[in-house]
């Protein structure tokens, strides 16, 4: 369909093809500086709206403001939206946004063959050229061959767009992301209104810096609607996703929903101790703008005042959580220890980034998993759940504090950077969709004993306020049922024991294990954790080709669900893609005796659907 | 405060608690003759004075001889790993404002390797009593040289003595902000009691660093400060408001020359020209946490400050009441459905 517009001035008119699609990726990149971030969520959000399915992922560096101009300070965010229902923020992307030649240089490479670029000219300028490490400029050779170019000079349409404004050029140019996304609303048929909304909300206060982006804003549209060099506007339907209320989010603010929800479910007041760390940062952040859920977060000097302030918060009667990531997890160690030897609930959170060491703080890994169910000293079981998804994070926290208040234990819940920065519509659950939460607080004063067990193991929890209950506890062994201090030999048999057996029997309180497609067959890819989404789409795809392919993500680490072992045996051959050496692999090799196949990333980067699907035909091909 | 006005506070439904009251079924395993037993019978004998209910008394502990002081107290307790008591305490009482928490703490945990952790406890004035057992020495493992023994202090692990400088606590305590820092000795319970009852009604952080001899591994370390012989001469009592006057014949005192401090007799000066002590000035109190460095000056126990700042508790507290007036109290619907939703029906939008 072709509709004919009138340009600027009014007597010529174009003509505009409007083409429908089923999907798209777009990646926005440019300087650390130049608002990629803002300009990707901001895209995301009116494509929310739109009603499109979406997930994405943003790419960032470590530095905050790396030298402008430089390859290592370009910053990333891809969103990939869709008609229909997707799982990741796709493999390669079909638009780039190209803020300066960095930009252009690093992602030229995952752009489809006939993809459109976006270019700034006015950032093509010879020293910037230099710092990308191009001899010529790629507009002006063969570089950018066989795909849709758009040489737009971005900066100056800015500054012109606010020359009423008086704002000095520098500060006209920060706007210049604006222009852009305006750019690309036109280009995918998308409504200003929700971002126009946004900067009056944002940028209420400075009405100046409000204008001056909604006028780039603005003009960036016009200049799609206006110029010839503009003749295809594409759209994408809405998906056909299931009725109710969506929101958007990331997994870190799932994460962060999901423990309030916990507080509120089980009536305890919530506390986080933390320490800030990338990827996990957001979580402290966004718990401490929720005061009035009567939620209290504590930063504290460090990542063992972390975890130590939580468990004094948990021992005091809160619902007690700390967040981390992978280095702040090797510093809590010792505590997660306390914490399980005093029998206190506390939920861990480690957001898992690139590792060893301080390793790739913003780039995602899957590492940590060996740390989560087997780094203490002594032996010290601890439930293991990972988050599959940005709103799977919700769950994933959720999940944790039932367990963990359930059976007055600490619990490990394992998402990574990838979950927590990506993002999706999240249709929102009703209230009594939410398991219950039970509190085992200790009833009769006369008959209390600390370490005395219920039917399922857990100990009662008496609160100090609590009259008549009070008791010590702490990091020495423990006597059974008393709680007393003990030095006894067979004591500590029995309490090795009967920690191990209260986390083993978890297995009886969680959902057994599910798959996705055939119960037996050629092939089961197994997976944990932030590769769900790509996992996922292969097995899909696969399974459209009609081969014999099972999805099975495992949800539990520790304990496995009881149907777990039962079911790897029903396949030919077990393919297990980590982003880490076979963590999951070496576990499920052990506790079930299976020989899976190993797919191992560590790249700093998410599995692509295709890499998986790529290497299941190898397996398949071989049967 | 009189005991008679102090009695008056206790409500008629608590059951007035006896010292006896306080002590748990548990043997006290310290060796005979150690300080810690002081400080727990101490412990024992302020609370009931103050009218708090067993049940609002929570004890933490690190980890070390002392650090088992929670055990041996009926009322709850916590005994945490090393160098975390402060941290698991800052979390109590931040999440339980309503409780009385005490710290039972050493050298070693206090100031070494829960060092950040103490300092930071300061600053921040949560409302918890610290009492670190200093005996100056490891004891539980053996008698190895900790962050305050002396220079040259010969132990298992400097057998030809301690090179590093000590820490003076009193200047950590003020360095780091601390709103309450004071001084005290086991061999003398009546004094640990009067400092008890003083942190008890101070809010925000209390520390007191209480000089405790280790009868295994460091025996007669304090000797010259509580031998009856020798401690007039050598001690000196801060007490607000008094000039500092110390002797066995109360014939010397403390006066200022410039910044530094004088022991003078009083036979050549009289006690209006001796400092008078004041707990609500920081910089006397850094002048007088610095005064035994040098030789010849007694070392001064007691309060060295005691002023108020708004505590941490109380300030979150009311950053969360401020909250739920401004937004209403969270729901688990305000709480899902927050910020931009959209809605889709019947599965096509």
């Amino acid at each position: 369909m072709a509709t004919t517009v009138e340009t600027a001035d009014g007597r010529k008119t174009k003509s505009v093809q409007f083409v429908e699609v089923d999907d798209v990726t777009i990646r926005f990149a440019g300087d650390s500086g130049d608002g990629m971030q803002l300009t990707g969520t901001q895209f995301t959000s009116t494509t929310a709206q739109v009603g499109n399915d979406l997930s994405t992922f943003p790419d960032y560096p470590s530095e905050i403001r790396a030298p402008s101009g430089t390859l290592y300070g370009v910053s990333g965010f891809q969103i990939h939206f869709s008609s229909r229902a997707i799982h990741t923020p796709g493999d390669r992307f079909d638009t780039l946004v190209a803020m300066n030649p960095a930009a252009l240089k690093v992602n030229l490479k995952a752009l489809h063959e006939g993809g459109s670029i976006l270019v700034n000219t006015d950032s093509f300028d010879a020293k910037n050229l230099k710092l990308a490490k191009y001899d010529v400029s790629p507009l002006d050779d063969d570089t950018l061959r066989g795909y849709n170019v758009y040489p737009v000079p971005i900066t100056t349409l800015t500054a012109k767009a606010l020359e009423e404004t008086g704002l000095s050029p520098k500060e006209m140019a920060r706007s210049k992301n604006f222009f852009a996304l305006g750019l690309l609303y036109w280009m995918y048929n998308r409504p200003l209104e929700a971002t126009l909304a946004w900067i009056q909300e944002k940028f209420g206060k400075k009405p100046m810096v409000a204008k001056a982006n909604e006028l780039a804003l603005k003009a960036g549209y016009s200049f799609g609607n206006i110029t010839e060099v503009f003749s295809v506007q594409y759209n994408v339907r809405p998906a056909k996703l299931p009725a109710g209320t969506y929101r958007n989010v990331t997994g870190n603010e799932a994460t962060a929903l999901g423990m309030v929800a916990a507080s509120v479910k089980s009536g305890l007041p919530g506390f986080l101790g933390s320490y800030p760390i990338t990827p996990a940062t957001e979580i402290l952040q966004e718990l401490s703008r929720r005061k009035n859920f009567g939620f209290k977060t504590f930063q504290a000097e460090d990542e063992i005042a972390g975890v130590c302030t939580a468990i004094g918060a948990a021992f005091g009667g809160s619902l007690a959580y700390t967040t981390t990531s992978g280095p702040g997890m090797a510093l809590k160690t010792e505590a997660i220890g306390l914490a399980l030897m005093v029998e206190l609930p506390l939920v861990i959170i480690n957001v898992q980034r690139g590792g060893p060491s301080t390793g790739l703080p913003t780039k995602p890994e899957q590492s940590d998993l060996f740390q989560a169910v087997m780094g203490r000293n002594g032996e010290a079981p601890v439930p293991v759940i990972a988050a599959c998804s940005p709103a799977g994070c919700f769950y994933g926290a959720y999940e944790a504090s039932r367990i963990a208040l359930k059976y007055m234990t600490p619990v490990i819940l394992l998402t990574d950077g990838y979950l927590a920065n990506g993002s999706e519509p999240w249709l929102l659950p009703d209230e009594s969709e939410l398991a219950d939460i039970s509190v085992p607080f200790a009833s009769n004063p006369e008959t209390f004993k600390p370490y005395e067990r219920d039917d399922h193991l857990s100990r009662p929890w008496a609160v100090p306020g609590m009259a008549g209950f009070e008791h010590r506890i702490g990091g020495l062994e423990k006597q059974h049922i008393t709680g007393n201090v003990s030095h006894d030999p067979m004591n500590h048999q029995v309490m090795v024991e009967m920690r191990a057996k209260k986390i083993a029997g978890i297995a009886d309180d969680i959902d057994d294990q599910t798959v996705f497609g055939p119960a037996e067959g050629d092939l089961a890819i197994v997976g944990w954790g932030g590769s769900y989404g790509a996992i996922r789409t292969a097995v899909e795809r696969l399974q459209e080709e009609n081969k014999s392919v099972a999805h099975i993500h495992v949800r539990h680490l520790n304990p496995f669900p009881k149907n777990l072992g039962e079911m790897l045996r029903r396949y030919k051959q077990l393919l297990i893609p980590e982003l880490n050496l076979g963590q999951l692999a070496f576990l499920l090799r052990a506790t079930y005796l299976v020989e899976p196949i190993t797919f191992n990333k560590v790249q700093g980067l998410p599995f692509t659907p295709s890499e998986i699907e790529q290497k299941a035909n190898e397996i398949l091909n071989t049967l | 405060m009189s005991n008679e006005e102090k009695n008056t506070v206790i409500d008629d439904q608590i059951k007035v608690l006896t010292p006896k009251d306080l002590a748990s079924d548990q043997d006290v395993r310290w060796c005979p003759g150690c300080g810690d037993y002081s400080m727990l019978s101490q412990l024992q004998r302020t609370l009931p004075e103050v009218g708090v209910k067993k049940e609002d008394i929570a004890v933490v502990a690190g980890i070390g001889c002392s650090s088992r002081f929670p055990y041996y107290m009926s009322t709850y307790g916590f005994h945490g790993i090393h160098g975390r008591a402060l941290a698991i305490a800052s979390g109590l009482k931040v999440s339980h404002p309503n409780l009385t928490v005490w710290v039972a703490t050493g050298d070693g945990d206090c100031l070494s390797i829960g060092g950040n952790h103490f300092i930071h406890a300061l600053r921040r004035n949560v409302d918890i009593n610290v009492m670190m057992f200093n005996n100056q020495i490891y004891a539980l493992t053996k008698g190895q040289y900790s962050p305050t023994s002396l220079h040259g202090q010969k132990t298992k692990t400097s057998p030809t003595g301690v090179i590093d400088h000590p820490f003076n606590p009193m200047l950590i305590g003020l360095g780091a902000e601390g709103t309450f820092v004071a001084r005290s000795m086991d061999r003398d319970p009546k004094h640990l009691k009067e400092m008890m009852l003083a942190m008890y009604y101070h809010k925000g952080t209390s520390f007191i660093d209480v000089l405790q001899n280790c009868v295994i591994f460091n025996d007669g370390a304090f000797d010259v400060y509580t031998n009856k012989e020798t401690r007039d001469d050598n001690v000196i009592y801060l007490e607000h408001g008094k000039p500092l006057v110390f002797g066995k014949n109360r014939d010397k005192g403390i006066r200022l020359d410039g910044f530094r401090t004088q022991v003078v007799s009083l036979n050549d000066y009289s006690e209006s020209d001796l400092i008078v002590h004041d707990t609500k000035s920081k910089e006397l109190a850094f002048i007088l946490a610095h005064m035994n460095d040098q030789p010849g000056f007694p070392l001064p126990v007691g309060i060295f400050l005691d002023i108020e700042r708004s505590t941490y508790e109380d300030e979150l507290e009311q950053h969360v009441q401020s909250a739920i007036e401004k937004k209403g109290a969270g729901t688990m619907r305000s709480l899902l459905y927050d910020g931009q939703t959209w809605d889709i029906d019947n599965g096509s939008n």
